[in-house]
Parts: C-alpha cells; structure tokens; sequence
C-alpha cells in the first residue's frame, strides 16, 4: 500500500512538471488559439539561465551557492518571457487567425533555438548584437522620414537582408581571425549538469523509502506558480483584460482593450512559465538542448485532454495522465494483480517508461471519444458561428 | 460554349500526360547514364520522399489536415519490406538479431511476411488502416485543426516508443537492416538491385501522382476544398465530412507506407528514428515550400529541400537547423502558397481579375469561432 | 399532413440559461413565414435546434411528423432542410459554379461522390441557378472574390440547390444594400411559390415586403403570431422593442 502512495507522491511530482509547462501554454491556446511548438525550448531557455545562475553564483562562495535557485527561478522567467515577447511580436502577431501555420513557424523557432544554445558562442552573439544594431538603427532612422509608409514595403527586407548579411560577414571573419575565447561555443551539444543545493538533495524518510526533497520543492513550486497565475488571471487589471480578449476579441477591442499588448503580455507569461518549468527541470537530472522535446508532447495531449481555457481542466489533466504514466510506467500495478490474468502480463508487458505511453495514448483517444473537446468543454450559442 | 470547354480541359489533360511521360522518361533512362551510382542513389531516396510529400499535400494542402504523424505510415511500409527482406533465409532459420536476444520462435506477426505478395499488400493495407482507424476515432468527434496534428504527433511518438523499446520483437533501436539482406536472389545493396528501386520509385511515384490527380480532381477534390473551408456548412449541405477524410488520410497513409518500403530499402536501413518527431515535420515543409494544393509543388519542394539539406550539411552542419528553421518561417510567412503558388501568381497576375470589391481590399475574413477556441 | 413543421414544448439551455423557453410552434407546408424579435430572442438557436447542432434540452422538434431528436446535422440536411447563415457562409476556395455543383449533387456519400460524374440534369440545375441568382457572368471566379452581397445570394443560390422542402433563411439581407435588399426579396417570394420558407429578420421594411404572416419571439418563446399589421398593433410587442415606459407612451399616443 505504502508503495502504491509513494508511486502516486512520484505520479503527480511529475505531473506537477507537466502542469507546470502546460500552463503557459494552456493560457497562450486560451487566448489566441496558438499552439507553441517552440515552448519546451523556452523551458529549454529556462534550464539553462539556470545553469548560467548557478554557475556565476559558485563563483560568489558557498553561502550564495545554496539559495542559487531563488535567484534562477525569476532569471529563468524574465529570460524565457522576454524570448517569447520576441517571438510573438516577431512572428507570430502576423499568423493570428492560421494556427496550422503558427504550429509549422514556432516549430522554426525550435528548432533554430536548438542549434543555437548547441553553437552560440562569442562571435555569434557579437553577430546577433551587429545584426539588431543594424536593423533597428536602420528602422529607427528610416521611420523618421516622410514618405515611410510608402518605403516601408521593400524598406524592411532590404535593410533585414542587409544587416542579416554584415552580421553573418562579422561572425564569418570573427571566426577566420581564430580567437579561442570568441569561437567556442557556449554550452556545446553535450548536456550540462545542475548541482542542486544540499537541502534539496536529500529526502524525507518514509517508512523504508525516502521522498525526495527536490520533487517536494517542484509540487510547492506549482502550486505557488498556479495561485499567482490564478491571482493574476482573476483579480488584476491585466487578468481581467486578457479574459476579455479570451472570451471575445473583437468586442474587446471594440471596447478599447489594446487586444496586441494582451497578447503580447499573455505570451510573455506564458513562456515565463516555461521558463519557471525549465528551471524546475534541472532539479531532476541533466539537461540540453533536446530537454524541451522530451516535455512538449506531453504538455500538448494535457492541452488537448483539459479543454480550451481552464485551468481546472488543465490541473486535472496534467495529474492525471502524470500518474498514470508512472504508475504504469513503474510498474506499480503488477505486484497488486499477480494471478490476476491476463492483467499481470498486461501490464508486464506495458511496464516501461517508453511503453506506459502507449496506454496512456490509448486510454486519451478513448476518452476523447466520450468528451471530444476536453474535460470541460466552453458552452453556449457563440462558441461557433 | 460547353464542348469547348471540354475540348480545352481534354487539350489540357493531353499536355500534362505527355509532360509526365517526358519528365519519367529523362528520369529513368538519361539520369542514370549521366549522374554518377553515388548521386543516383541519393535522387532515388527523394523521389522516394516525394511520394509521402504527395500524400501529405493530400491531406494538408487540399483537406486542410495537418498532419504531424506521417513518419508512422512511413516507417510502418518500411518495416513491411524490411522484414520480408531478413526472412530471406534458409528455411528454419530465423534473422540474426533473434538469437542476440534468446528469442528462438518467429514471432506471430513475422510468419506471413516471408510471402512476397503478402508483403505488397501489407506494406499498402497496414498503414491505410492505421491511419483509417485512428483518423475514424479522431474525425468522428470532429476533432480538427490543431488538435488534430497534437493527437497525431501523439500517436507518432506512442509508435516511436513502441518500436524502440521491443528489442525481441523488432530488434528496437537498431532497427533492421536491408544493405546486407537478399531480395529474388539479389543482394539489396548491389548496384542492379539499386537500379532496380530506383526505376521502381519513378512509376510508383508517377502512380501516386495519378491517384493523387485524380483524387483531387471532379467532385471528390472539390468536396476537399470544401472541407478545408467550412467543414461544418459542408453538414448543413447534407454531406458527412467524417467517411472524406477517414479515406483521404487512408489514402495518404498508404501512400506513406510504399514510400517508407521505397526509401528503405535505397537506404539500406530502418531504424526507428524514422518515426523522430522532427522527421514528420520535416515532410511537411517539403509540401509547404513546394507549394501545398499543387501536387507538382510537393514533388519539386521535396527534391529542393532535400538537395539543399545534403548540400548544406555536408558543408557546414551546424547550419542546417537554422537554415531549416528559417525556411519554416520564410515559408509560412512570405511564401504561404509556395514556389509554385509564387510562380503561378507571377503569370496571372497580368491577367487582372476585376471584381468588386477590389482584391486589393481586404476581403472580409471569414473565420469560425471555434478556430480561435 | 399540412404541418411541415412542429416545435413541442422545445426547450434549449446553456448552463441553466434558457435561449428557447416551452416554445410552441407550428408552421404549414407551402407557407412564408418570418420570425422577428429583439437581440437574445432566441431567433439563431431556433434554427441551431432545427438543424441538429444543437439538441434539444427537453421538449421536441416534428419535421413533416418525424422527430428529429439525435439525428445528425447531415441527415436532417437529406430530410430537406436547408440552411442559410447569417454570415454568408460559402466555399472560399471554389468557384462560383463549384460551390453550386457541390451541393447540387443528390448521391451524397463517399464513392459515389468520387466515381459518379455530374449528371446533365444537374448541369442543368446549376446553369439555370447561376441566372436565378445573377451570377452567370462570375461563375468561373472564387467565391473568395465575391463581394458580400454576391455571396448572399450564392448562398441562397445553394440552398436552393439543396432543393429542400423547407428553407430555413437567417437574416438574409444583413449589410446589403437597398437595391440588392429588393432583389434577395424578390428571390425569396419567388422561391415561396414552391417551397417552405422560413426567415428571420430585423428588418422591417423587407419584413414588410415579404411577410405574409409573422411570429414574434421574445425570451425564447411565441410572443404574438399575425399579420404585420396585427403585429405593429400589438401592445406587447411594442413594448419588448421600445422598452416598457415608451410603449405606454407610444400606445397612450395612439388612443388620444
């Protein structure tokens, strides 16, 4: 029995992770009916602002070493929200209304921030500086002019192309000149290990098992991260904006809502979480760049399966099909139906990491065959035209 | 008035034929004479690739699916061939990796891949009724847009983690491997066998065009149009969308499958990494920058995307992601219709349409609600 | 068998809002019917209830005596219902003829929409519509290039196509103007020589136009039922339009 607990404590730690990722991203869907396929490279970001934290912070002495993660956790969120304030105002304000297309260009954006964190190194960023240095200089003075909006159509893509091809001249010749420091690269393709702090590593005693005080700090952590999203979602000024522009967005503009700062914002905190996610991943093992992949598909069947705009549903949905892939997964269940077959050998054979998710797969189409848009689904007249 | 009409879409098909037998002829007798054994083979797997990219504008570029989920389909035909390809032994005997693992029976579900024509069939029927079953209980909730490509990246990796996980069953990570395997007495990897495949991958890729052709054309390609606009008016017409899709997406899976069996065999390997997430949506920019809706786009779009990949990654391979990356971005961005879509819009747009109101005004969008969610 | 359609007692609510309220309604075959109310009458989830999209909470709808409880939009769409949206809802990427073709086609189901060609009669068909509607000369153009009026009447266009027994037509003359107005009104009152028609409108001069008889909903159920003139009459309805003060004005006017 206490085995059964301890499996379902370790279920919903890492549906807490789950929960967690899925919740900027259920609030992004929510809003603007995008699909974020960069998001688990956001938690990616996160991840590794936490790596960066921790190791300027080793640096500092020990006493600082310890409460590093006070310190990465709002670094992870200010990083990973400013990459996504990035990515919406750069892409993804111009595909509102084609969320296949939003779906195929923030996978670009994946995987360009993949190989990125793998080869960035000094000349790289010195490219990436020239290059913003050059292109927003360049509207900047280009937008003082009269006749703007008539230039403004070939304007953009030429000075882009312009400063895209000094930046990339500027990394090329970096590179040439052979400066060790400028070109290795940051992080390289291997992973990178977090060290926890010692009062996470540990574990609370339970009977003959131990709890792991890291998986406890991620289950706080989500739940302060829902009550601040609830918080801010239900009772400020800009929670109650974005409600607007989720239920209907062109009254709400109508109404003087700046519809593009609420998305702009929303999108923000939602890869903010990701970011908050990213850093709690350190927590449980090494990460690279592939880290995000590992999480993202998941997150998006807890989308699916909670239902467009609810939190509730999300948090059900992520706990859920967190325990069930453990319990599954671990294994949990066989020892309870031995001589109960063909059940044993079922879940025998369905009893590893890769396999449970074959049953959790199938258990969700079922499920979708009785509830097709989600655990709680939005009612009423308007909800299509 | 009418028959001329005809007369012109006769004149039409005509042209096209004659243009397709032309292309297949340069591809199968001049190329070969002209490109080395090495490129030869490299075009060959494309032209492989070019038959799912087919299939995929099938269901995307025409039905409005976007499906994440090909590489299933893909790899489910490959392993068909695969499979036929090491029961090549004497009899008795089972595939070498069998014994690595202490498994000393056939399982179950090898036995009738050592009949060829069962292997034909299988490489055809088990992707389409993968597809056909889970597009049936996906559409028949009216599941769509992004929840469908979510459930069928899903399923993607669900077959992933299945393939790499059963060593016993289907060697896991490793894969199988068909350079070394014989097929009618042939070693897979020769060259005549290579040629063989080769020419093979044009006429099942010119037969796939002609299915793809005739699909999309008369009044089962407009119904897909139709369904890519407004499914649910398309109700409210009296039509059940569901039995549509559930058999264009059989359909496109199918397609999938013989491309798979294709692609394999000119590799020489399949492993389940043919199943990478990153590989399906791979296909899909393949169709995108050719141009979705025409079929000649996801043909050329496939070869240039492919070409370039090997280009680049054989220069500098740090840069292929990136250039990947932006490509997706570029394409959804400033080319939604592709390289064809571009061209064709070059060519017409001397002609002017004149309507009212002007194309140059914004066309009121015409946007279901349940789009945005 | 004179009822082509009989609403019993129909109820609807979203989450304990009721939108259609014990309505009763009866409506005979051959007859121009328009239903008119205030915002939030019920009028659109009238028709959704009709059309199957959305079910009835309790209560039922009788379609030439069938219930169409639990069957599917599709199928009521075979019975002979046709629906035309508020918004012009036609196929953006086919051409004017297409769309037409489409649903002109009476084999309905997968292969015969993939083997069977369009038969001379449906040519026929979509010919003599493309006239009906005046869009012979853009029959070769997306209906994306449509402007919205053509788009109207594409779609009315289709759903005679349909050739349903009973038309169910939703504010069909939304953002027209007055010319074209006239023109969807002559169509409609065409088209009542020999089919069931229902509309839903908010505008009175075409109510006027092409009423014979008229219902008023109010809060989901039938406020009043009459002539047009019966209707500007009634006391309740003015009050439901003009708002309670007003109307006691209004009809205070009326009998000084």
């Amino acid at each position: 029995m206490l085995e059964l607990l301890i499996a379902i404590f370790n279920g919903i730690s890492i549906g807490s992770v789950l929960l967690m990722a899925a919740l900027g991203l259920a609030i992004v869907f929510g809003l603007m009916g995008v699909i974020n396929l960069a998001h688990g490279e956001l938690m990616m970001l996160g991840a590794y602002t936490t790596f960066v934290v921790q190791n300027v912070l080793k640096g500092w002495g020990d006493s600082w070493f310890e409460v590093y993660i006070f310190l990465a956790l709002p670094a992870a969120f200010l990083v990973a929200a400013l990459a996504g304030l990035i990515l919406e105002k750069g892409v993804i304000r111009y595909l509102y209304g084609r969320p296949l297309e939003t779906l195929l260009a923030t996978w670009g954006v994946s995987l360009i921030l993949r190989q990125f964190v793998r080869s960035v190194n000094g000349s790289i960023a010195m490219g990436i500086g020239v290059f913003c240095c050059l292109f927003f200089g360049g509207l900047f003075l280009l937008r003082r002019r009269r006749n703007w909006e008539r230039i403004k159509k070939w304007a953009i893509p030429t000075i882009g192309s312009l400063s895209l091809a000094m930046a990339i001249f500027k990394i090329l010749l970096l590179v040439n000149l052979g400066n060790k420091a400028l070109t290795k690269p940051w992080f390289s393709a291997r992973n990178v290990d977090v060290t926890a702090p010692v009062w996470l590593q540990g574990g609370l005693p339970l009977g003959d098992f131990q709890i792991p005080s890291a998986r406890i700090f991620i289950i706080i952590l989500t739940l302060l991260c829902l009550i601040g999203t609830y918080w801010f979602l239900h009772r400020s000024q800009w929670g109650l904006r974005i409600r607007a522009v989720t239920q209907n967005r062109t009254m709400s503009a109508c109404l003087g809502v700046r519809t593009s700062q609420v998305d702009g914002l929303t999108f923000a905190l939602g890869s903010g979480l990701a970011g908050i996610a990213g850093c709690a991943v350190t927590l449980l093992g090494s990460v690279g760049p592939n880290t995000g992949q590992n999480y993202i598909v998941d997150t998006f069947i807890v989308v699916v399966v909670g239902g467009v705009g609810n939190l509730l549903g999300t948090i059900v949905a992520a706990m859920g099909i967190g325990t069930l892939d453990y319990l599954i997964g671990s294994k949990t269940l066989v020892p309870m139906l031995v001589g109960v077959e063909p059940w044993e050998s079922f879940f025998d054979f369905f009893g590893t990491t890769s396999m449970s998710k074959v049953i959790v797969f199938a258990l969700i189409i079922a499920f979708l065959q009785i509830k097709p848009a989600g655990m709680f689904p939005q009612k009423g007249r308007t909800s299509e035209l | 008035m009418m028959n001329q009409r005809k007369g012109l879409g006769k004149k039409k098909l005509l042209i096209e034929g004659v243009a397709i037998v032309a292309i297949a002829l340069i591809l199968a007798f001049v190329i070969p004479a002209v490109l080395p054994a090495f490129r030869l083979k490299l075009l060959g797997r494309f032209l492989g690739l070019a038959i799912v990219s087919l299939g995929i504008d099938l269901i995307w570029g025409y039905t409005g699916l976007l499906s994440l989920g090909h590489g299933i389909f893909f790899a489910l035909g490959g392993y068909g061939l695969a499979m036929h390809l090491k029961l090549q032994l004497p009899s008795g005997e089972l595939p070498e990796f069998f014994t690595l693992y202490g498994v000393d029976k056939l399982p179950w579900f090898w036995q009738p891949f050592s009949s060829f024509p069962f292997t034909i069939m299988a490489i055809i029927l088990i992707p389409s009724l993968v597809a056909a079953l889970l597009g049936y209980l996906v559409f028949r909730n009216r599941i769509k847009g992004v929840y469908f490509s979510i459930l069928t990246q899903a399923a993607l990796l669900v077959f992933f983690n299945f393939f790499n996980g059963q060593q016993k069953l289907i060697n896991g990570t490793n894969g199988l491997k068909t350079s070394t395997e014989h097929i009618f007495g042939v070693m897979a990897g020769s060259d005549s066998a290579q040629w063989a495949f080769y020419e093979i991958t044009i006429v099942c890729l010119i037969l796939a065009y002609i299915l793809c052709r005739w699909l999309t054309s008369g009044r089962f390609g407009r119904l897909l149009v139709a369904i890519r606009d407004d499914e649910m008016r398309l109700r409210f017409s009296g039509y059940n969308p569901t039995g549509y899709k559930v058999l264009v997406f059989a359909v496109s899976g199918a397609i999938a499958g013989v491309a798979g069996a294709l692609y394999t065999v000119q590799t020489g390997i399949i492993t389940p990494k043919f199943m990478e997430v990153a590989f399906s949506i791979e296909m899909v920019i393949w169709v995108a920058v050719g141009g979705r809706g025409t079929l000649v786009g996801a043909i050329v779009g496939t070869l240039l995307v492919r070409y370039a990949r090997t280009i680049l990654s054989e220069e500098f391979p740090e840069v292929w992601l990136f250039f990947q990356g932006g490509l997706f971005l570029l394409v959804v961005t400033v080319l939604p219709d592709g390289i064809v879509g571009w061209i064709r819009d070059k060519r017409w747009g001397k002609k002017r349409v004149i309507t009212y109101p002007g194309l140059e005004e914004m066309v009121e969008p015409q946007m279901n609600a349940d789009e945005y969610g | 068998m004179d009822k082509i359609l009989i609403t019993d007692n129909l109820t609807v609510s979203f989450d304990g809002f009721r939108a259609l309220n014990q309505l009763n309604f009866t409506m005979n075959t051959g007859e121009l019917r328009v239903v008119i109310g205030p915002n939030g009458a019920g009028k659109t989830t009238f028709l959704d209830v009709i059309t199957g999209k959305v079910q009835p909470t309790t209560g039922k709808v009788l379609f030439q005596g069938r219930n169409l409880r639990g069957i599917p939009e599709q199928e009521i769409a075979r019975l002979g219902i046709g629906r035309k949206f508020q918004t012009p809802r036609v196929y953006l990427g086919l051409t004017v003829r297409e769309n037409l073709d489409l649903v002109c086609n009476r084999f309905k189901n997968v292969f015969s929409t993939l083997f069977r060609t369009p038969s001379f009669t449906d040519r026929r068909m979509v010919m003599g519509l493309l006239e009906t509607v005046g869009l012979g000369g853009k029959r070769d153009l997306k209906a994306a290039l449509l402007s919205h009026g053509e788009k109207q009447r594409l779609e009315i266009g289709m759903l005679v196509a349909q050739s349903p027994d009973l038309l169910l037509v939703d504010e069909p003359v939304a953002g027209l103007t007055d010319e074209e107005t006239e023109n969807v009104g002559a169509l409609l009152l065409a088209l009542a020589e020999s089919h069931s028609i229902l509309v839903i409108e908010h505008d009175m001069e075409f109510v006027r136009q092409i009423a014979r008889q008229v219902t008023v909903l109010h809060q989901g159920t039938v406020l009043c039922e009459g002539t047009m003139d019966e209707i500007q009459g009634d006391r309740r309805v003015i009050e439901v339009y003009l708002g309670e003060s007003e109307a006691t004005l209004a009809t205070g006017n009326n009998q000084s």
